[in-house]
């Protein structure tokens, strides 16, 4: 089962001829992600051979899926061109669109998210290391030898908080780990998550990190309170960060007395959530809770 | 990126909204002159990019250019919040009827730009949401339509202002989208006796990852406050400066926040915020490590890796090399974890540099930095 992403799944990738997209789109097949095409409309009807696979290039996100059927599209496009490009995947009905680009203007991502999920298709990112379903499939750049599957569900800003969680907890495994990105906006929240986490029967716990700026933790505490019986464990960085300092995250920022880690932490905490004070003390919960050995 | 009042004023006056006349000063003679060309009587404003000036004593009336060069005087220098006032901006006084609140802002949660409106201006509109909600609208905007007249007088409608302010907040939009910003606000908008409406106060918050297409702000941007912060964004660090002892390189921007509240955790203070990103090459490594060791306050440096996709030997190496060229005066930890960390460790444990020690865990690290750091 897993969540958004299963063996099943099959990936398009804009701006798979660039650089970054050749580089992920080979480790990607690597694993045995089912890579149906690439996009490119300067670069229609060649092939591109990676190792073993050789991967046709279509002209626009309407023929690939023509071609192939496939219901994931990955996108490694530039940050001018990204609206354009995600506003074409929703226009050709995709069902899933992950936007690992970063630097994309808060105008742009405000306009594309909007479109897609209107259309019906659901945004994963920007700014966001993708996700991935350990065994099965791999949409974006996690690391894919990090972790095995298991029966852990992760949700998270971070990428490399993301890397460190799968990489402590390897030993146990993961359903699907979604790095939901670190800008102001993103398609998908922690809450859509951890609904499907919640449904998904895989997923025995689920992992929720957060930092600092917004209120999308405090908002997915009060949905765990509610909506989730499943044991959720969090993690929150960014308690030291200064007031009106952006940290590396374009979300990421502590503004007037709003968006700070310890609020965070303390919804969590109200919500059931055990929250660690470190990544491995995070680990250690979760360990505890699925009776795991150490 | 949040602007100056008097930039916010430029930006208004420019998309075609009503603002008082006025001239920005940096020394008080200045201030005297702009005060003569403005008609003498002005009110000198200190220019910061923080709230509260007035109460602060960082706003106040001059009678003549006399009065304006001695109150500049008075306020240049000044530090209000933790900001040090640099220049002033003097503008002529408005016979106010009325005050009112507008704004658009960023709905994170919603994933759309919302309008705030208020009949009652000139206050925080925080407090205003306190006291009175009721006082308040709030309108989602549809990023595909905007704010038309006809979107425009639904706000002012709902906020109870007087149909005057509709062009204001269709204006008011265009300087949110043409200009990329997260945020605009007048505070306050102003009814003179006249009749006239005017942009009296206004913030602008502006959106870095737009700067590409918005070249005119460059400058700006790069206008560092604090002299490493301004070396590390020459060299393109990603570099925040803090006011700890424990200097802290790492990689991604959730693994680093996160390794400063571990090194909190351990009793000591973090210097610094610098991610590396998924690079980590043997130049960004000495860029790094040169402007933390120039940072008086820094007693040890902890570097901790989570090698993902970077392979943590190569992370290593770039250490090597960045000592060879930067000449280390504090004690460094590192942590090396993730893909190719063996390697890693082995080439930090061949150079053998005498300043150099490993933790294999970022606990560890971190305890082992912060206990260099309070003991040296």
């Amino acid at each position: 089962m897993a969540i958004h992403l299963t063996k099943e799944s099959k990936v398009l990738v804009q701006g798979m001829t660039g650089g970054e997209g050749m580089r992920h789109t080979r480790r990607m097949l690597a694993v045995g992600t089912n890579i149906v095409g690439g996009v490119n409309p300067r670069k229609s009807g060649r092939t591109v051979d990676f190792d073993e696979r050789s991967v046709p290039v279509f002209g626009s996100v309407g023929e690939g899926i023509a071609a192939t059927g496939a219901d994931v599209s990955v996108l490694f496009v530039p940050p001018a061109f990204a609206k354009a490009a995600v506003i074409e995947a929703a226009d050709a009905g995709i069902g899933l669109a992950v936007v690992i680009t970063e630097g994309i203007p808060v105008h742009d991502t405000v306009a594309f998210t909007t479109y897609a999920k209107d259309r019906g298709t659901r945004v994963i990112g920007p700014n966001c290391p993708g996700l991935i379903t350990p065994g099965q499939s791999n949409a974006g750049i996690i690391p894919a030898d990090i972790a095995r599957p298991g029966r852990i569900g992760l949700v998270s800003k971070s990428g490399t908080l993301t890397y460190q969680l799968m990489y402590e907890l390897r030993d146990i495994g993961f359903s699907t780990c979604v790095g939901i990105g670190g800008d102001p906006v993103v398609g998908t929240s922690h809450i859509d998550c951890l609904a499907a986490f919640q449904d998904d029967p895989d997923t025995e716990l689920v992992v929720l990190i957060g930092e600092i700026g917004g209120d999308a933790e405090e908002r997915a505490a009060a949905y765990v309170r509610d909506h989730v019986t499943k044991p959720v464990v969090g993690y929150i960085a960014g308690f030291t960060a200064p007031e009106g300092r952006t940290m590396g995250h374009a979300g990421a920022i502590v503004s007037g007395s709003s968006g700070t880690a310890a609020a965070k932490r303390r919804a969590l905490e109200a919500a059931g959530v055990r929250v660690g004070s470190t990544p491995t003390e995070t680990a250690r919960h979760v360990l505890d809770l699925l009776d795991a050995p150490r | 990126m949040d602007l100056y009042e008097h930039q916010a004023r430029e930006l208004f006056e420019e998309h075609g909204i009503l603002v008082p006349r006025a001239e920005v000063a940096h020394s008080a003679k200045q201030a005297r002159e702009s005060a003569r060309r403005l008609g003498g009587r002005v009110v000198v404003k200190a220019q910061v990019k923080t709230g509260g000036r007035g109460k602060a004593g960082g706003v106040k009336l001059a009678a003549d250019p006399a009065a304006a060069e001695l109150t500049a005087r008075q306020i240049l220098g000044m530090d209000i919040k933790g900001h040090r006032v640099g220049k002033v901006m003097l503008a002529q006084p408005v016979d106010i009827e009325r005050e009112f609140y507008i704004s658009y802002v960023l709905d994170r949660a919603a994933g759309r730009f919302l309008a705030i409106a208020s009949a009652e201006g000139g206050m925080e509109i925080e407090e205003v949401a306190a006291e009175r909600p009721e006082a308040v609208a709030r309108v989602p905007v549809d990023p595909a339509e905007g704010v038309t007249s006809a979107k425009a007088g639904e706000i002012a409608a709902a906020a109870g202002l007087p149909p005057q302010t509709v062009d204001v907040l269709v204006r008011l939009w265009e300087v949110l989208v043409r200009e990329d910003a997260l945020l605009v606000e007048v505070n306050p908008l102003v009814r003179t006796r006249q009749g006239q409406i005017l942009a009296l106060d206004g913030k602008v918050t502006l959106d870095d990852n737009a700067a590409f297409r918005q070249a005119r702000w460059g400058a700006e941007a790069d206008a560092h406050d604090d002299p490493l912060e301004a070396r590390a964004a020459a060299k393109g660090l990603n570099y925040v400066r803090l006011d700890g002892e424990v200097g802290i390189i790492g990689n991604g921007a959730g693994l680093v926040m996160s390794t400063l509240d571990v090194v909190a955790g351990c009793g000591a203070r973090p210097a610094n915020f610098l991610d590396i990103g998924g690079g980590a090459s043997a130049q960004i490594m000495a860029d790094g490590l040169a402007v933390i060791l120039s940072d008086p306050s820094v007693r040890s440096v902890l570097v901790n890796v989570f090698g993902g996709i970077t392979a943590c030997d190569t992370v290593a190496e770039g250490i090597v090399r960045a000592l060879d060229t930067v000449r280390l005066t504090k004690p460094l930890v590192v942590r090396l974890d993730g893909n190719n960390a063996e390697r890693g460790r082995a080439v930090l444990d061949g150079h053998a540099h005498p300043l150099v020690e490993q933790a294999t865990t970022m606990d560890g690290a971190a305890r082992q930095a912060a206990r260099l750091a309070l003991s040296a």
